[in-house]
């Protein structure tokens, strides 16, 4: 018995919206950058499953590819969170605003 | 033994394909590797020389099919490392640069031979290697020229600019080496999985150099801005790559769109994969409304900094984009030619208009990188191979433009030591007529004054649009030029025609070699470009072809 594909992609596709919701709602910068963790990895997991469905390995090549990027992704991204927390004692992405018209 | 040889099948890899990358990781490990020795440098540069002399050795070992040349270039690469090491040992920095520079100039020879050796000097082969991953044709070809030019007059314009804000830390130049092999590989990447692996390899060197200014919260704001942003780019765009693999079952850029446009893919599938693409490279070139991490990150990131950003990224990014959409999904283009339509024409007059309202210089420079980023999409939509040239041709006439425009920024922010606003440019005219005159220049450029670069790359995009019967988008195009005509004619009039504030009397304004030749070499491109196109129009023509 397996579970019918569609119901794989829509959860990941729910899980890609929670994502990218919870980037633009959220203000903490780390919260931010989990939620662009999560979108990365529903499209992990949309890959595996079409790789399934397609009866290929190049999906779960992508995916394999995917994981190392992001993990390339997290040590430059914590740093430099780090980096600007150091300098203004806060990680809440409002009161980054040094920058505006 | 054997067996277990005869059992693991060794890939063939052309190396040839990938060589003007393999030039710039390899200077850039280099840079890196001589920069973190510190006071054993002379050591490491000799380990360098044994290891690169080995590689030369296992070329002519292995016998490679390769011209017979290239282990002596790699010979002659040993030792021209180890000489300068060895005279420059106690100047880092200076070592660095220049290996950097020769880094670009001999990823520029690799590519110009790759197409000498394979085309004959015609420069419209079109082939794919590395099992479909990487394209050798001449939108690759022409957006590494670019880069690689960029690359160039960024060191040289960076170098006192950095050692003056005291940010002249060793790894810039490795940053820059691999963030430039991130866009040459861009610019050739013909798998939608080499797209993203490019674009992260110079997405993650250029959120650090960003931020490469430790101490400046502007700088840090801007790294995180892009940092986020960009990943967030980048998880649409990999969205769209899943579906696309998804319904088509590969993600090779020329056998998807021929998938896709060829068998009946569930139509509301195929118009979320082509969206999401859309979505994900829109960020990257900065349309609108995907536009807005722009102005804060050019406005945050150091100057030398922002104007390779402006120059080389927008370059590769539009080179994925036109083989993406323009090749690729073109049978499609039902899709999506009129949405990239409506992002351009918003592109151009928001660009215009945003930067005419904005007193900080750099911020408007950025507002106007989005204009001309609306610019060039038009040679995108011509769907032609006038078109694809028409906005080659725009990228490089812009490329050295804002590098000119940004160094000269550069320049100014050294003498005054703080962002600088319109109101800081007055009486510069008298006061250092030169470099006023060159960012008159490059400007005037900008604003697509007759006789500049500028205004060949618009006539280019026009003349294409116009032939793929787009008639509405040249009359947007006038119109932001119009709009955008003032901001630029409002600080040429600052310049030359206000007097200088007292409190500038006696601030002697900042020379230097670096920037003398780098903005000199700026002013000479937007200069030819200008003046006598054809022979780069006619290259750019001549390399508009795709692998198919």
């Amino acid at each position: 018995m397996s579970l019918a594909a569609g119901y794989v992609l829509g959860l990941a596709a729910a899980l890609f919206a929670v994502g990218a919701v919870g980037v633009l709602v959220r203000r903490s910068a780390v919260v931010m950058f989990m939620c662009v963790e999560l979108m990365l990895n529903s499209v992990n997991l949309t890959l595996v499953t079409f790789s399934r469905v397609n009866g290929d390995v190049e999906g779960q090549v992508l995916a394999f590819f995917v994981i190392v990027v992001a993990a390339a992704e997290v040590t430059v991204g914590l740093a430099l969170i780090v980096n600007l927390f150091r300098l203004r004692v806060s990680t809440d992405a409002d009161q980054v605003d040094v920058l505006r018209a | 033994m054997s067996a277990v040889a005869q059992a693991v099948q060794t890939p063939t890899i052309p190396w040839a394909a990938i060589s003007p990358e393999l030039v710039l990781f390899g200077a850039g490990i280099l840079v890196l590797l001589l920069d973190t020795a510190g006071g054993n440098r002379r050591t490491s540069a000799a380990v360098a020389f044994v290891a690169l002399l080995g590689v030369a050795g296992l070329v002519v070992a292995t016998g490679e099919d390769v011209a017979a040349a290239v282990p002596v270039v790699i010979a002659a690469a040993a030792i021209l490392q180890l000489a300068l090491a060895l005279a420059l040992s106690r100047r880092p920095r200076l070592l660095g640069a220049v290996l950097a520079v020769l880094g670009f100039a001999g990823c520029m020879l690799a590519a110009a031979w790759q197409w000498w050796a394979a085309t004959d000097g015609s420069l419209v082969a079109t082939e794919t290697l590395l099992s479909g991953t990487v394209a050798v044709d001449g939108v690759a070809l022409f957006t590494r020229m670019t880069v690689c030019v960029a690359g160039i007059v960024t060191v040289l314009l960076g170098f006192s600019y950095l050692e003056d804000r005291r940010v002249h830390r060793g790894e810039y130049y490795p940053l820059l080496l691999l963030s430039a092999t991130g866009m040459t590989l861009l610019a050739s990447a013909a798998d939608l999985l080499m797209v993203f692996i490019a674009v992260e390899i110079l997405s993650l060197a250029l959120y650090v150099m960003s931020g490469f200014a430790k101490r400046d919260l502007a700088s840090q704001e801007s790294a995180f801005k892009y940092f986020l942003l960009g990943a967030f780019s980048s998880a649409f765009l990999l969205y769209g790559i899943a579906l696309v693999y998804g319904a088509a079952g590969t993600t090779n850029i020329a056998a998807a769109g021929r998938a896709l446009a060829g068998f009946e893919v569930p139509a509301a599938f195929g118009i979320a994969a082509v969206g999401l693409l859309l979505v994900g490279l829109a960020f990257k070139v900065a349309l609108v409304p995907f536009h807005m991490w722009t102005p804060d990150v050019y406005q945050g990131a150091p100057t030398p900094v922002t104007g390779f950003m402006a120059a080389a990224t927008k370059a590769a990014a539009f080179a994925a984009f036109l083989r993406v959409f323009a090749d690729g999904l073109a049978a499609l283009q039902w899709t999506w030619v009129p949405a990239v339509g409506v992002l351009a024409a918003a592109t151009m007059l928001a660009g215009a208009i945003l930067a005419v309202v904005q007193d900080d210089l750099k911020r408007m420079l950025a507002y106007s990188s989005v204009a001309h980023a609306g610019y060039a999409t038009m040679g995108l939509l011509a769907l032609s191979q006038e078109g694809t040239a028409a906005t080659m041709f725009y990228l490089l006439a812009y490329a050295v433009m804002s590098l000119g425009a940004f160094g000269v920024l550069g320049v100014l922010e050294r003498r005054q030591r703080k962002a600088i606003a319109v109101a800081d440019l007055r009486g510069l005219g008298q006061r250092a007529p030169l470099l006023a005159g060159m960012f008159a220049l490059f400007l005037l450029s900008l604003a697509g004054i007759p006789g500049t670069a500028g205004f060949m790359g618009k006539l280019a995009v026009v003349r294409a649009a116009v032939d793929a019967d787009h008639i509405a988008l040249p009359v947007v195009l006038v119109l932001s030029s119009v709009v955008a005509a003032f901001f630029y004619i409002r600080v040429i009039v600052a310049m030359f025609m206000e007097d200088e504030p007292a409190e500038l009397a006696d601030v002697p304004v900042p020379a230097s070699t670096g920037s003398a030749a780098g903005l000199s070499a700026a002013a000479a491109g937007v200069v030819v470009l200008g003046v006598v196109p054809p022979a780069v129009i006619d290259l750019a023509q001549r390399a508009a072809t795709f692998a198919g």
